[in-house]
């Protein structure tokens, strides 16, 4: 099937909320498709819903991190391998040693948890919403709302200092950023590491009533590194992509002012407006990634042991086999079944703790701010298209 | 219908309990799934269907 091979990783977007259009046309005429990895791996690139949820529910395609070739290019062009997960980042492992992790955290994220966090978080989004308002009338929606809201909640839950949060906020960004080379990132993330190390062991000498401290006193006997990778893992996952739905989903709102006029007229369609807004903007712009544990026939191809297949969640949220009209932005539809929380044993452990701040933080704020609006040409505003999660680097917003 | 669920492939991920909650909640202890009413009525049953479809462990068998 020479000819057929996609190149790159398609990345360029002609706006702001629709993935690239090559992954739509991929889509349709050959959705599993061989794809050129930055390292010289011919792997596939999967993009239509059908078989990125089957794949991702197939457990003989795997998440350890050693396997997989890199779809992205540091800025230094050195292709990235990553070494095997570190303990605790049970992201990047298999069962049973994802599972034994995982397990230890699923208690704490249901739903009936996450419920209970409501007036906690109402109580930090008002917060917010009041400083944002004795500031005056206009401000950056990112720094004053989209990112404080969940770095607040997840450092609570976790018992991480609020007032240290500054090193590990810059660190993150520097880890995702795409420009950061391959030895920076690496760094940045080490640095982040240092912090919940010493923050473990400052638990152990003073547990407090928070994950971290509920983690050391679990039956388990996790050692420091273990529960440093838990930490790191919840910390760098609980805010970034969070806070950057809220920024980007506001653009989006404001955006289509119809279906903001919608929410505003009936505030209980906020839920469905969450799973519309997560499936149609997919802020895991470049997708995930497993990697075959043996050959595996699908759709008519083989996979062989060891190719590395990237699934783009972006791709398959805007099919129109799954989804009617995928590249509307509709609140009234049911969005259930969207990837953007990913599929299978892995999905987002996080999903109903982002659920509840969504929900939380978009209704107070278009409840306090009924006049939001973009404080510059909405093409003026930033897009983070030079990191790992899509959104907004900052949202010039105005209020009367 | 007879729901059944198995708490060995459960990852906890809550979906069924956000489907439905009068039909499913998630264990305390490690979030796995608990079946609350295991022959749900009719007006169970799009719900029921739409938890086990949703399901990202395939840990949701609805029967009938």
């Amino acid at each position: 099937m020479t000819g057929t091979i996609t190149a790159a990783l398609p990345t360029t977007r002609d706006n702001a909320f629709d993935p690239p259009a090559e992954l739509g046309v991929l889509r349709e005429e050959r959705p599993l498709n061989r794809l050129q990895f930055p390292d010289g791996h011919v792997g596939w690139l999967v993009t239509n819903h059908e078989l990125v949820r089957e794949i991702m529910a197939d457990r003989r395609f795997s998440s350890r991190s050693e396997l997989h070739h890199s779809v992205i290019t540091r800025a230094d062009g050195k292709p990235v391998r990553r070494p095997a997960a570190t303990p605790g980042m049970f992201i990047g492992m298999d069962a049973p040693d994802h599972t034994r992790y995982r397990k230890l955290l699923t208690g704490q994220f249901t739903v009936r948890r996450m419920n209970l966090l409501s007036a906690r978080i109402e109580e930090i989004v008002q917060e917010h919403l009041k400083a944002m308002r004795a500031n005056g009338t206009s401000g950056d929606l990112v720094q004053a709302f989209a990112l404080p809201i969940p770095s607040l909640v997840i450092c609570e839950l976790l018992g991480v200092p609020y007032d240290e949060r500054h090193g590990f906020q810059e660190d993150t960004a520097t880890a995702l950023r795409l420009e950061t080379s391959a030895d920076e990132a690496i760094a940045a993330f080490e640095r982040i590491k240092d912090f919940i190390r010493d923050l473990v062991r400052r638990k152990r000498a003073n547990p407090g009533d928070d994950m971290l401290s509920g983690l050391i006193a679990s039956g388990e006997h996790l050692d420091d590194e273990e529960i440093t990778g838990m930490g790191v893992l919840l910390l760098v996952a609980g805010h970034e992509t969070t806070a950057n739905m809220l920024g980007l989903g506001t653009l989006a709102l404001l955006g289509n002012p119809d279906q903001l006029a919608a929410l505003k007229a009936d505030p209980s369609l906020v839920d469905n407006t969450v799973e519309e807004l997560l499936r149609y903007l997919s802020i895991i712009q470049f997708g995930t990634t497993r990697t075959a544990l043996e050959d595996v026939e699908i759709a008519g191809e083989v996979i062989k042991e060891g190719d590395t297949l990237s699934l783009s969640l972006a791709a398959a949220n805007r099919d129109p086999q799954r989804f009617d009209h995928p590249d509307r932005l509709d609140v009234h539809r049911s969005a259930n079944g969207h990837m953007s929380f990913g599929h299978g044993v892995h999905q987002c452990l996080g999903q109903q703790l982002a659920r509840i701040e969504m929900r939380i933080a978009y209704s107070a704020l278009f409840a306090e701010f009924p006049d939001l609006r973009l404080a510059v040409p909405a093409d003026e505003v930033p897009l983070r298209t030079d990191m790992a999660i899509y959104g907004v680097h900052s949202l010039p917003v105005e209020w009367s | 219908m007879r729901i059944e669920a198995d708490v060995n492939k459960c990852c906890g991920s809550g979906m069924c309990a956000l489907t439905d909650p009068e039909l499913f909640d998630q264990s305390e202890e490690d979030g796995t799934v608990l079946v609350l009413v295991s022959e749900p009525g009719p007006e169970h049953h799009a719900a029921a269907r739409e938890a086990a479809a949703l399901c990202p462990a395939g840990a949701i068998t609805v029967h009938g």
